[in-house]
């Protein structure tokens, strides 16, 4: 240890420090400020910037030795007297936080950079933020809250910082009720929150993709100082996943392991670092076994082999299989003039979001508590019942702040389930918190997948046939694999009307990071295919690919083939907005070589009508408490993300009130206080709670005029809510918010409502009819503007239009902010991101090497939403969190094709591919001209 | 100032300023809030800890006398394993338990005494042999004020520890 003196945030410490201890841990551990973020412990991310005597400084990567007697200043500093930053109010205001991760770090950065550089070009400010990746907001209003900020202080005479809305209006934009917290560095997330003397958790990982357990001596690592207990695989035996179908999973490895990095011990010690050293005194003895790493060795007879997962029906690797035909795809093709057939690849994606999981459990008279970084409290709830062997009543789970999921945060974790176990066992919180090398082992990301698509068309551009053959690599566990198998074909059934459409796809086990959910689930990745395929088939015909498209997309109100109820659609007010502002009908075919456009379409469910566990509960409930000082208090158990569900809630509570949101309180997803909500996941949240809350609000309402009227004597019907006044148009009652809770409370007290949301029943009689059943459905439609480097076949996306049908934006400025995350998203999987292995290995287990798409590599994105009001949606809304990615792909990469003639039906599209199909063109072109 | 010091069976060294009480290193420096502030002048008795077995109110006692010594909180009663200590089982039993706040230092100066007729002599200066009655438990823990309870159970709670002993 040594001592060390640091004056933070002007106030004088004087600590004593491991010598190779980082900056950041002593921020957050010792000063006890976890406003700087750990997102990556290697200086790739930017999360954990601060300032170090007026330098910026990756603070997890600097040693605090190198800072005796610095000033450190970091994000709670910037806020002076209880009044943020100008900067900070304007990320509030501009919508620059989702989840909120990495706002400290992007204030810290940009905070720097403008008190340095006054008058920056937007350029300047891209690139002095190019060292800080955000995954939520595609940087689009990050860079706008600074290009503002920059404008107004040096014409501090123009324009004065407009107030905070607090209007309640759906349909205007308001900043997240939470974002000044975040803003601030106050927001608390899994691994912000310090259990008073919890200990510490580190895992032991395999280092075999598939190998028999012979032995675990751990008889040495028992003995070291501060260890208090290591639990081996077999002390938990329960099995467990987020499907009853696929409960495939234990919480380390027993017996065997199935991946590199699967968990084979856990050590629980007084710190960190102990529990990591005691892991590396552990001895395992492994003798391995035949591993099966890829879809073809997975899809293959095994022979003698062992297999990955014993209940695996026949002699191989397949996980599921799952076929559906409707038409006749034989007779379509027959009908086609012209056919397309292509094989796609696609590599696996990791989310990439920015906090890294982390969670503290611990026990007590009421049983497990656990505070954890999920985006399913209830699947998690009941699978840590299951595997804990106690009863429902005795499990509770507590989601914080989320620093975005993606996807990636709703399963039921190993980590979750090993230290509930060994905080029951040592009698003390136990916490941990995951590298970012463990999250990406982790993984659950989205599926390596191969694909063959067959279309067909007529001359006059109508789609007669579609067939998809599909594979996909689940790694080593079942995840949501079952779903994801389904929705790589059943969700192909839209936007177009088809009548001969028919898929097969298998799901195989192989010895990799198991995949799972992610942003677009399942059908990202096929939509591709589906889309390219279209391109193509839209250039044999000679018809432009925007025309084709609009022929045969399906209505509003119509079944697909697949049944799927349509109600609301907006797939051709989308697509007709993106090509009159992109000026398609001016660029398509007309732009230089090298430089090129392409268009891309699609849809996705506004959350699964089936609840994942069968049961007759309602997939939301919400309950509103209002008591004598007017604060309207809404309990749901949905998992704000980042995304902005607890700022959805509030507002429309607020609209069916008329009432503004700051009198309205939101307590979320603690499965002891809340109403069960399924979770963030297949878009769900604003139909299904928004839904509910409007139920539970107009409940409220009911009950408000029923009071008003019988002590004004007046009609219920007269009486009207808004503007925080109850009131009735002939002025009998005119009564503030609050006279009227006055009536409302007397001789009763606090007022509690419950509303709920039932999916509608949907769907055929068929098997598979379930996947994909949606109360509603979004739609969507992108075009992509490329210059491909026709020396090196680099790709630099200049621009991206997007329009998506969002029913009706409840929060306009949140809904931007996922569309533009989303083609954010997109634009990393279509030209940078892949997992990379090598035997098994994930090797590019970081943000260095897997490549996120920077501020600098984000194009200009240009956002539309489209409004069609949904029949059933709270207010007309449906989803705006994952459709909008479909699109974006296949977009880019058709205008690769238009800009050099190359189709490339790989992901993500390398430079060199597309080089060496350009020469292959050129060596064609000069065998035909010879 | 750095001392060095054995707490909860674990061996702990910390930076300290002169002046710092043993309380406020416990409950500031090291997060062991179980050890109360009651009045910060040795009147109340919640602040008891166990030094080398004796106990001692903490908010009177300087954190560089704790150098080389061996401090006992009631985070350190409780078992490796999350079980209670005899102590704490019976205060629970007996209903001894209202508000809590002076339960800390009541249990540890049970302990203490526990700890002295363990060692089955003449505890100096109270006159009490190896199992102490009523009277003898009352007058042991004088030094710790309950505002709930009235004693009546805490007393029970004590003498039921000691006669099981028996």
């Amino acid at each position: 240890m040594q001592k060390i003196n640091l004056t933070i945030n002007g106030r004088k410490h004087e600590l004593l420090v491991g010598e190779h201890e980082m900056l950041s841990s002593v921020i957050r551990d010792k000063a006890g400020l976890t406003g700087t973020k750990i997102g990556c412990e290697q200086g790739s991310c930017g999360a954990c910037t601060v300032l170090a005597d007026g330098l910026p400084v990756l603070s997890c990567i600097t040693p605090v030795m190198r800072y005796n007697h610095a000033e450190i200043t970091t994000i709670e500093a910037l806020s002076k007297n209880g009044e943020i930053h100008k900067l900070q109010e304007k990320f509030v205001q501009k919508g620059a936080i989702q989840c909120g991760f990495c706002t400290p770090g992007m204030i810290m950065t940009s905070f720097d950079f403008v008190s340095k550089n006054p008058n920056p070009t937007v350029h300047e400010v891209k690139e002095a933020l190019s060292g800080n990746l955000c995954r939520c907001t595609g940087y689009k209003k990050i860079i706008e809250a600074v290009a503002e900020y920059v404008l107004e202080t040096n014409h501090t005479s123009i324009t004065a910082n407009q107030p905070i809305t607090t209007s309640s209006k759906v349909g205007v934009s308001v900043p997240y009720i939470e974002a000044e917290k975040k803003a601030k560095g106050t927001a608390q997330y899994a691994d912000d929150i310090y259990t008073r003397n919890a200990l510490h958790c580190k895992f032991l990982r395999s280092i075999y993709p598939h190998a028999i357990i012979e032995k675990i001596d751990y008889s040495e690592a028992h003995k070291m100082e501060g260890v208090h207990y290591i639990a081996t695989g077999k002390e938990i035996p329960v099995k467990f996943g987020v499907l009853t179908v696929s409960q495939d999973e234990t919480a380390m490895a027993i017996e065997k392991t199935r991946y590199i990095g699967e968990i084979v011990a856990a050590v629980v010690a007084d710190s960190e670092e102990m529990a990591a050293l005691a892991c590396k005194k552990i001895k395992v003895t492994y003798k391995p076994i035949k591993e099966f790493l890829s879809i073809d060795d997975s899809l293959n007879d095994i022979g003698e082999n062992k297999k990955i997962h014993e209940h695996v029906k026949f002699n191989n690797n397949v996980h599921k299989k799952a076929e559906l035909r409707f038409g006749n795809q034989q007779q379509g093709l027959e009908e086609a003039d012209t056919t397309c057939k292509f094989d796609f690849t696609f590599e696996g994606i990791n989310h990439g979001f920015t906090e890294p999981h982390a969670a503290t459990a611990w026990w007590d008279e009421n049983g497990l508590t656990i505070i954890t970084a999920t985006q399913v409290p209830h699947y998690l709830h009941r699978a840590l019942a299951k595997v804990m062997e106690v009863p429902l009543s005795k499990v509770r789970v507590i989601k914080p702040y989320v620093g975005g999921g993606f996807g990636g945060k709703s399963d039921p974790f190993p980590h979750e389930v090993i230290i509930s176990y060994l905080s029951r066992k040592v009698g003390k919180p136990v916490r941990v918190r995951l590298s970012r090398e463990e999250v990406f082992i982790t993984n659950h990301g989205r599926h390596p997948s191969k694909m063959t698509v067959k279309m067909g068309v007529s001359n006059d551009g109508i789609i007669k046939v579609l067939d998809a053959d599909i594979a996909i690599d689940g790694g080593a566990y079942g995840s949501f694999g079952v779903v994801t198998s389904y929705y790589n074909g059943v969700l192909l059934q839209a936007p177009y009307k088809l009548d001969n459409f028919g898929f097969r796809t298998f799901r195989v086990y192989t010895n990799k990071p198991q995949c799972g959910a992610m942003r677009g689930h399942g059908a990202v990745n096929s939509r591709f295919a589906v889309e390219s395929t279209i391109d193509e088939l839209a250039h044999k015909i000679n018809m432009d690919p925007c025309e084709l498209r609009m022929k045969n997309f399906l209505d509003s109100n119509t079944l697909t083939v697949g049944h799927y109820r349509i109600t609301s659609n907006g797939s051709r007010e989308s697509l007709q907005k993106v090509m009159d502002e992109s000026q398609w009908k001016n660029k398509k075919g007309k732009l230089p070589q090298g430089k090129g456009i392409g268009v891309g379409c699609g849809f996705f469910i506004s959350g699964s009508a089936l609840p994942i566990i069968w049961n007759e509960l309602p997939q939301s409930v919400v309950h509103l408490k209002l008591d004598f000082d007017g604060r309207v208090l809404i309990t749901s158990g949905a998992s704000d993300i980042g995304q902005g569900s607890d700022t959805m809630l509030a507002i429309i509570v607020a609209e069916v009130l008329g009432i503004d949101i700051d009198k309205i309180f939101v307590l979320a997803a603690d499965t002891l206080i809340t109403p069960v909500d399924l979770g963030s996941y297949s878009s769900r949240v604003t139909f299904m709670a928004g839904n509910a809350a409007k139920n539970a609000a107009e409940n409220l309402k009911n009950e408000i005029m029923e009071a008003v009227s019988v002590k004004k004597n007046i009609q219920k019907e007269e009486i009207i809510l808004a503007d925080n006044k109850v009131f009735s148009n002939d002025k009998t009652v005119e009564l503030t918010w609050e006279e009227a809770i006055d009536i409302l409370t007397a001789n009763r007290g606090a007022v509690s409502v419950s509303g709920k949301y039932i999916s509608p029943k949907l769907g055929g009689d068929f098997k598979g009819a379930g996947a994909g059943l949606s109360p509603s459905y979004s739609f969507g439609a992108c075009i992509a503007e490329v210059d491909v480097d026709m020396e090196t076949g680099f790709v630099k996306i200049q621009n991206v239009w997007g329009a998506h049908d969002c029913g009706k934006a409840i929060n306009p400025m949140a809904v931007e902010g996922q569309l533009e995350g989303s083609w954010h998203m997109g634009i990393g999987q279509a030209i940078t991101e892949q997992m990379k292995y090598y035997n098994g290995l994930l090797v590019n287990n970081n943000f260095l090497d897997y490549k996120i798409p920077t501020t600098l590599d984000t194009p200009d994105i240009h956002t539309h939403i489209i409004e069609t009001i949904d029949p059933e949606g709270p207010f007309g809304a449906k989803e705006c969190g994952e459709g909008a990615l479909h699109p974006v792909i296949p977009a880019i990469a058709n205008a690769i094709y238009n800009a050099v003639g190359v189709r490339i039906t790989k992901l993500p599209i390398s430079a060199e591919d597309i080089l060496e199909q350009m020469k292959k063109n050129k060596a064609l072109e000069e065998i035909k001209t010879v | 100032m750095e001392i060095t010091f054995t707490l909860n069976g674990k061996k702990t060294t910390c930076q300290i300023k002169a002046s710092a009480t043993l309380l406020e290193l416990l409950r500031e420096a090291l997060n062991l809030t179980g050890t109360k502030p009651g009045c910060h002048e040795g009147e109340c008795g919640a602040c008891t800890v166990l030094i080398n077995g004796k106990s001692v109110n903490s908010c009177l006692y300087l954190a560089l006398n704790a150098n080389g010594k061996e401090i006992t909180t009631i985070e350190g009663l409780t078992k490796p394993n999350g079980g209670l200590d005899e102590v704490q089982e019976s205060m629970i039993k007996n209903g001894a338990v209202q508000c809590g706040f002076c339960t800390s230092g009541m249990v540890l100066n049970i302990k203490a005494l526990q700890l002295e007729t363990m060692q089955n002599k003449k505890v100096p200066g109270s006159g009490i042999k190896n199992s102490p009655n009523r009277n003898e438990i009352k007058k042991w823990l004088e030094g710790n004020l309950c505002r709930c309870t009235g004693y009546v159970k805490i007393i029970d709670a004590a003498e039921e520890v000691f006669n099981k002993g028996k």
